[in-house]
């Protein structure tokens, strides 16, 4: 056993491990993100992917999604202290394997290639929602919507046919059905 | 329509709303407009500190003893980074704390003016909420809700940064009333569900092994809570404990009172802590210092926490019930349902839980806060407690600095009343004492204010005698001076092969000279016959006063959670001494 002198205790057993993602809806001021990645890297929780952007124009309420992963006692305490930052009015958490929730993220690739790659390439984007959005001789850029680990599947398939470039938001997140968070 | 004031007008018409009487701080060049309007507001009076995390301390002290919010002004860039370590130690023992801080002018900020700090970037952390104002006209309505903030819900620091352009504008001023509500801390002040209530109840009845284990949120909640604590002990007969943050609310000197848990706590709070089937945790937060290693904590208990935090829920300890409510109003509501539905739980309860008191008297017996005391030097405990037979007839504030002599205090001064010990729990900022009694006797003046000191963490913030000397405040700095950093010495014997790495404080001021060259008194006792003297010739003096106390160099501290160990196992003292430590255990202390 490493032998370790340190003033505190040792750590506990750790929980299992979930994902869940996280809404957040706040007032769009300065300062706002920070302290919401803030609190995340004070308290060491992770955030796997962020997305942010203002949903309501007239009030000024921005809703940021977070991909986050730790036990169901960190994801509680990640709500809760949220919770507590003046600009948030509220929080939902969903777990990401949640049917009655839709999670979407979207990415672009450019794809530089042989014309008859490019036709593959296409052809297995299709099944996601694709869209050209640009073109020319030996490229083209192609958004698709889809689940994280479709995203990540797709970067695998398309590597060989001459992916030269992806973007990708996180993910973005809606409850299935009339049901409204509130 | 309406007239217009300068931003640094309207910080103090503010301040006069909120009914602020006392401000701490340090001009500088970007607070110079505010410092300009003080001379117009005859009802604020500013005292100047020595160094911006005196003010911090100060106001924290003065918040704390007066349960008023403390309030403070600092310069932009050093003003505001030297204002930081304070501001934590309040986020951390939820103090009220209003700071108000300079900044450079609007066109300037990014530009790495003189003197420019990212104000609201670095204090983010270490408050409740910060704000720069940019435009006058948002300045009354921040500030206000800036007070609403730190003062409600759990209270903590808050922040305003004012760009020296907007303390020029000129801009309208309205008072929105402040509503007080307690929302800010995610719904802190819902009501009590009764269900939880009656749960509370059935458990507490069911109960063999209850305990009582109170903190800082009921000091925090007002002088109200502590006298429902009182109601509710003494309507029960179960046993309490306290933290050190809580140590007043119920009477230091009562005899269902266990003294203080945790790592310097005393052997029966410990036990009783351990072997409880029922732990009733009202605004404590399960601190490390409180549980050891969390796995092995209070096994066999059913766990209550009542907290107004609703994050603190959960965050360290499993609990089988939890309560988001204010201390007091819960307390009403449980003093009120034992008075009213369970009048004979008192009598009828005796039976059960007599087993339970036979154990804790058993652990009683062991002294645990005993030491062998000595003719030829003064042991720090044996100075505490003179001090405290020598003060117990006054209403006395105390304030501590942090170490040896901050536990020492704990354990041998009994506090009767809340608000009447100031101590940095949480952060444990060596250099909190002096400054916090500063802030103590301004909001009490009249009153004995005595920090409890050890010689290297009073030296931290030396300086602020200037400032005792020159607002004629008498507080006294009782140093217990062992030449030594007491505590780090202490873990270093236990821990580090006694390897006494830079903790011996060669070259040490003479106290008594350095009080005199502050203008203030000097006071040396070495020898326990002349202690009782000295101590009532520092009381008499109303002067400020530094009491230079020569203690035991090698004492440590006890009892102590040793390391590796659980709550019912802890070290008594020099009779246990020889038992080694554990490698395992070394991490644990």
């Amino acid at each position: 056993m490493k032998k370790s002198k340190s003033a505190y205790s040792e750590p506990g057993k750790f929980g299992r491990s979930e994902h869940h993602i996280i809404v957040v809806w706040v007032d769009n001021e300065t300062g706002v993100l920070a302290r919401v990645v803030g609190l995340f890297s004070g308290r060491g929780y992770n955030i796997e992917s962020l997305t942010v952007a203002e949903v309501d124009k007239k009030k000024h309420i921005s809703r940021i999604t977070i991909v986050t992963s730790g036990t169901p006692e960190v994801i509680e305490q990640i709500k809760l202290q949220l919770t507590k930052l003046i600009p948030v009015h509220k929080v939902a958490d969903f777990k990401r394997n949640d049917p009655k929730i839709l999670f979407k993220e979207l990415a672009l690739f450019k794809v530089v290639s042989s014309k008859k790659n490019q036709e593959k390439a296409k052809k297995i984007c299709k099944k996601y929602n694709s869209i050209i959005v640009d073109k020319s001789k030996k490229s083209f850029v192609i958004q698709v919507t889809a689940l994280r680990r479709e995203i990540d599947k797709l970067i695998e398939v398309l590597g060989p046919l001459g992916l030269a470039s992806t973007s990708r938001t996180g993910a973005v997140a809606m409850t299935r059905g009339s049901r409204v968070f509130k | 329509m309406g007239k217009v004031f300068s931003g640094a007008e309207i910080v103090f018409k503010c301040l006069e709303d909120q009914k602020v009487k006392h401000v701490f701080g340090y001009p500088g060049g970007a607070v110079l407009p505010i410092y300009d309007e003080l001379k117009n507001h005859k009802s604020i009076k500013h005292i100047l500190v020595r160094h911006e995390q005196g003010a911090g301390h100060a106001a924290e002290g003065y918040a704390r003893s007066s349960r008023k919010p403390g309030v403070m002004f600092v310069t932009s860039g050093p003003g505001v980074t030297n204002a930081v370590t304070a501001l934590t130690d309040a986020y951390m023992d939820s103090i009220p704390i209003v700071c108000i801080s300079g900044q450079v002018p609007t066109h300037l900020i990014g530009t790495d003016a003189f003197q420019e700090c990212d104000t609201t970037g670095i204090t983010r952390p270490c408050t409740k909420h910060n704000w720069l104002v940019k435009d006058v006209n948002d300045l009354a309505n921040t500030i206000h809700k800036a007070f609403e903030v730190a003062t409600t819900g759990r209270p903590g620091p808050v922040l305003v940064d004012i760009p020296k352009d907007v303390q020029f504008k000129k801009g309208k001023y309205k008072f929105k009333k402040n509503n007080l509500n307690k929302t800010f801390n995610g719904g802190g002040n819902k009501k009590i569900n009764s269900k939880h209530l009656d749960q509370l109840i059935k458990m507490m009845k069911q109960s063999s092994r209850p305990i009582f284990y109170t903190g800082g949120g009921v000091i925090n909640s007002g002088p109200e809570a502590s006298k429902l604590v009182r109601e509710l002990v003494s309507l029960t007969g179960f046993p309490i404990t306290s933290t050190l943050t809580g140590l007043g609310a119920y009477p230091g000197d009562d005899p269902q009172f266990l003294g203080m848990l945790g790592m310097h706590g005393t052997y029966e709070a410990n036990n009783a802590m351990h072997d409880c089937d029922l732990m009733i945790n009202i605004g404590a937060r399960f601190d490390d210092r409180i549980t050891g290693k969390v796995d092995e904590f209070s096994p066999k208990s059913k766990k209550v926490h009542i907290d107004i935090d609703p994050s603190s829920i959960g965050k360290n300890v499993k609990v089988d019930l939890s309560i988001i409510s204010d201390a007091g109003s819960l307390l009403k509501s449980l003093t009120t349902a034992f008075k009213e539905k369970n009048k004979n739980f008192l009598n009828s309860n005796k039976q059960k839980t007599s087993n339970w008191w036979k154990k804790i008297e058993k652990w009683r017996e062991k002294r645990s806060l005993n030491f062998i005391n000595s003719d030829t030097v003064i042991k720090p405990q044996h100075a505490v407690k003179r001090l405290y037979e020598l003060t117990k007839n006054k209403d006395t504030f105390i304030t501590t600095e942090v170490g040896q002599h901050q536990m020492w205090a704990a354990q041998h001064y009994k506090f009767n009343k809340p608000n009447r010990l100031m101590t940095s729990g949480g952060l444990g900022t060596m250099g909190y004492g002096l400054p916090a009694a500063v802030g103590v006797q301004i909001a009490n003046p009249g009153k004995l204010v005595i920090d409890i000191a050890g010689e290297a963490s009073v030296l931290m913030t030396m300086q602020e005698m200037s400032t005792a000397a020159q607002h004629r405040l008498p507080i006294k700095i009782f140093i217990l001076n062992n030449q030594y950093m007491g505590m780090v010495r202490q873990w270093q014997e236990l821990l580090h092969e006694k390897n006494y790495s830079e903790s011996y404080t060669a070259a040490l001021p003479d106290f008594v000279k350095l009080a005199e060259a502050y203008g203030c008194v000097g006071i040396r006792a070495t020898k326990p016959s002349e202690l009782d003297n000295k101590i009532k010739e520092m009381i008499d003096v109303d002067k400020p006063v530094i009491f230079d106390c020569e203690v035991d160099k090698g004492e440590n501290c006890y009892p102590m959670i040793p390391s590796g160990k659980p709550h019912n196992e802890m070290l008594l003292g020099s009779r246990d001494e020889k038992e080694e430590v554990s490698d395992e255990g070394k991490t644990l202390v």
